[in-house]
């Protein structure tokens, strides 16, 4: 059963469409991920997800339920958690604190602060930042800033999890540990949605690979299929 | 030196001094002078104004400059309402047609950022004033308005009151989750927003709880100055103190604000009645100076050497 | 009906051409220099009392004031963001928070400026007589410093358009205002240029007082009531578009002078409405990027 479907979800902006009649659907326990040429409208589909913009014209359905229309907050708490391109985390608080926001105001039901506490904890563990409890959130540096988003949306408790380029700028030993940590978000009942520009990681990672260029979904299919793909391959030699 | 600097980490002891402190003011009419009821009133006055605009700015800096707006609503509240209610039901309104103005207002201006809502809040005080000459040379045929008298040991228990509640407030705002949201949204409003929380209705409604205490404030002190006109009630000084007096005393600590306000307060108070025609003129240097030199305050400047000192015994011993 | 419609069209056009001024100083200050210079209206005022003392202590000719209140306000602007803004600047954290903290120190700078004037030339209103006779146009008659206090607003306010959009410096100023970064590595020395900006600005607030005070009475506070105008011509022209300030001031006037002509009370309280208005339906103004 599909737990995202999207159809003909467009978003101009002035003249230009940056999405355009997109359709797509993500799966349960899916591992889904969005490739594309820069400006390719692949942050833009995320932010319409999001809800931080709305499409126009299209409908967006989370569960079944329509969510086009719906605030940033509203959407989260239904169980949409993102992580951002640019990473956006609380430069002034402590790591701790970031993680604890998700779970005091992202998630669906009431947590009490012995909880979200544990949860922040834990979630830290999860993701390799436990050392780093009391840092303040601008001193990480790039990479776990990054971890520091995945744990922040996690504490959230989504269902579906938006990773925006997760892997830019890592190592290959770096890039290595954050597939395992994509797996291991899956392993816990999470869907995931990833943008990335990591081949390595994208081919290793994900089940099914849809490709936008010019805000057009032109391929979509097993990482084989999108590989050997002859418009793929056109788009990405044609840059 | 270690149990100086244990002392500051005890925080059942700050409510300890916090306790005596508030029973000092409470019983000061038993053993002060009129005049300094009156002075300690003053400075209350500005302590609530300054701890008020604080609590919206701090977390998430918005820099409001419609105190003087919510406390001449207040002013006016107690000045048309003032004759049929009594004094705490009256005070109450002034907070609260403050609330809700502050919910109307903030519901349109807090989407904007930065100069835009600065330049907003600060032409809603003209707006009023504007609105209200009008009204009152026009409709009631009118200028200004008396305001029933109160005794001044009422009017400083009344404002003692407001400032304990404030004060109350305020700690348990910035100590729950409320508070970290806040917070958040002066870091990072979208990443806030994606995490669940309703940046908009949480906003607004801070920005109308600081106005709540600001009107509460402008309508008890209504009763001190008998008559008020749209001069008097929206002076954009009162928008221009409190941002100057929490930038003196810095905004780090729940008491920085205070330290902030009471010195200023005294200082102005001081300049007022001996040099009249500089105060202005004082008052724009000290901002300059303060903003060039102090950009934690005065606390924050203290709470450095203070660490240096430490730091500096520590490497002596 | 025809002629107090012209009467309306040409105070508005004067008022507008005053605005219009005074708003493409204060934009040229936030765009490039991003400090929302809440003194500029005390520029204004020091242009207005000056031409004021040389015409009845002197009796300099108003316009003459030009090439006296020009030099004066330029080089206070450009001494204050060399010392007070430059110093801002280089410690702030962040551009908001210097936004915030220029803007709260130029608060302290209208109060200083204020309270000097107020000093040197008490509390007053003050006004002069200068072509103070009625020229007829089609009917309605006007005060002849009106004219010319228009006729040289629209010229002198074109001709800095025309500096800053066709000049080699006044690219230089615009490219600073795009991108300060990249303007500094292209070779612009960005200090000078920032300060340059800010003294022209204040110039251009200052030549408005000059102007202004050959129409309308002039007193020390008045750079308050002017600046609220001000920052409501440059938020409906958009922060930062200097040809939005030019039409923004405009229409400003002539919104104000008809509901002058109506009730004279209630032009500022209209001013506000409108800004509330636009605030809500387009922040960034009619002209904004």
């Amino acid at each position: 059963m599909s737990i995202l479907e999207g159809e003909g979800v467009t978003k101009y902006f002035g003249g230009l469409a940056a999405v355009s009649d997109v359709d797509f659907h993500v799966d349960q326990s899916e591992i889904v991920g969005l490739i594309g040429p820069n400006g390719a409208g692949k942050t833009t589909l995320f932010n319409t997800i999001s809800a931080a913009i709305a499409p126009r014209p299209g409908v967006i359905r989370f569960k079944g339920k329509r969510i086009t229309g719906l605030k940033p907050y509203q959407v989260c708490r239904m169980g949409i958690a993102r992580t951002f391109q640019s990473v956006k985390v609380f430069n002034n608080m402590p790591v701790f604190e970031n993680v604890r926001l998700g779970s005091f105001f992202g998630t669906a039901t009431r947590m009490s602060s012995a909880e979200s506490a544990k949860e922040a904890e834990e979630l830290l563990d999860f993701v390799g930042l436990s050392a780093m409890n009391t840092t303040l959130a601008g001193d990480l540096t790039l990479v776990n800033q990054k971890r520091l988003e995945v744990a922040r949306a996690l504490a959230t408790k989504p269902e579906l999890l938006l990773i925006d380029e997760l892997m830019a700028g890592l190592n290959n030993t770096e890039v290595a540990q954050a597939m395992k940590l994509v797996t291991s978000i899956r392993d816990k009942g999470i869907t995931i949605f990833m943008i990335e520009h990591v081949m390595k990681a994208i081919m290793g990672v994900c089940d099914r690979i849809m490709v936008l260029h010019h805000g057009v979904k032109i391929a979509e299919g097993t990482p084989q299929q999108v590989a050997t793909s002859q418009t793929v391959v056109e788009v990405y030699l044609g840059e | 030196m270690d149990i100086i600097r244990g002392v500051f980490k005890m925080p059942r002891l700050w409510w300890l001094i916090s306790l005596i402190l508030l029973v000092l003011l409470a019983t000061l009419p038993l053993y002060g002078s009129a005049y300094t009821v009156i002075l300690i009133t003053a400075i209350i006055m500005y302590v609530i104004l300054t701890v008020s605009w604080t609590m919206f700015f701090a977390p998430t800096g918005y820099l409001s400059l419609a105190t003087a707006a919510f406390f001449g609503i207040g002013i006016y509240t107690m000045a048309i309402l003032g004759e049929q209610l009594p004094l705490l039901p009256a005070v109450i309104a002034g907070g609260l047609v403050s609330f809700v103005v502050a919910l109307i207002v903030g519901a349109i201006t807090l989407r904007l950022r930065g100069v835009y809502f600065t330049i907003f809040t600060f032409g809603l005080v003209e707006l009023i004033k504007h609105l209200l000459l009008f009204w009152e040379i026009n409709v009631t045929g009118t200028r200004g308005r008396f305001v029933v008298l109160e005794n001044n040991n009422t009017i400083f228990g009344v404002i003692l009151g407001i400032f304990v509640v404030l004060m109350l407030t305020y700690y348990l705002l910035r100590r729950s989750k409320y508070g970290l949201a806040l917070r958040s949204i002066g870091e990072n409003e979208e990443a806030a927003a994606h995490l669940g929380v309703n940046v908009n209705l949480l906003k607004v409604f801070t920005f109308a709880l600081s106005a709540f205490f600001m009107g509460a404030a402008g309508a008890i002190m209504a009763t001190r100055w008998t008559y008020v006109d749209p001069y008097v009630a929206f002076n954009v000084l009162h928008s221009f103190l409190p941002v100057l007096m929490a930038i003196f005393g810095g905004m780090s600590q729940l008491y920085s604000p205070i330290i902030g306000a009471v010195i200023f307060a005294y200082i102005e108070e001081q300049l007022l009645t001996r040099f009249p025609e500089y105060f202005m003129l004082i008052f724009g240097v000290i901002l300059v100076v303060a903003i060039l030199y102090l950009p934690n305050g005065l606390v924050g400047l203290v709470r450095k050497w203070w660490q240096k000192g430490l730091r500096e015994e520590n490497v002596n011993s | 009906m025809l002629v107090s419609a012209l009467n309306i069209v040409i105070n508005g056009l004067l008022l507008g051409g005053l605005y219009a001024l005074v708003a493409m100083g204060l934009n040229l200050q936030y765009g490039v220099a991003r400090v929302l210079n809440i003194a500029h209206g005390e520029f204004i005022m020091l242009g207005a009392f000056i031409t004021w003392a040389m015409y009845t202590k002197f009796g300099i000719n108003p316009l003459l004031s030009i090439v006296i209140v020009g030099p004066i306000v330029f080089i206070i602007g450009f001494i204050i963001q060399r010392t007070l803004f430059t110093s801002l600047r280089t410690s702030a954290p962040s551009q908001p928070a210097f936004e915030g903290s220029s803007m709260l120190a130029s608060f302290g700078l209208l109060f200083i400026i204020q309270n000097v004037a107020l000093i040197i030339w008490g509390g007053d209103m003050r006004a002069y007589s200068y072509y103070n006779f009625g020229i007829n146009l089609g009917g309605a008659v006007f005060a002849a410093n009106r004219l010319i206090a228009l006729i040289f607003a629209v010229v002198i306010g074109i001709a800095f358009y025309i500096f800053l959009v066709r000049t080699r410096i006044g690219k230089a100023i615009r490219a600073a205002a795009e991108d300060p970064t990249t303007a500094g590595i292209m070779g612009v020395n960005i200090n000078l240029v920032l300060a340059l900006c800010f003294g022209l600005g204040a110039v251009m607030a200052g030549l408005a007082g000059v102007f202004l005070s050959m129409c309308f009475p002039i007193y020390p506070v008045m750079g308050l009531e002017y600046l609220i105008i001000t920052l409501i011509v440059v938020v409906l022209g958009g922060l930062g578009s200097i040809p939005g300030s030019f039409i923004g001031g405009f229409i400003l006037g002539l919104i104000g002078s008809a509901v002058s002509s109506w009730q004279p009370s209630l032009a500022l309280a209209a001013y506000y409405f409108i800004f509330m208005l636009l605030l809500i339906i387009r922040p960034k103004g009619i002209l904004g990027k």
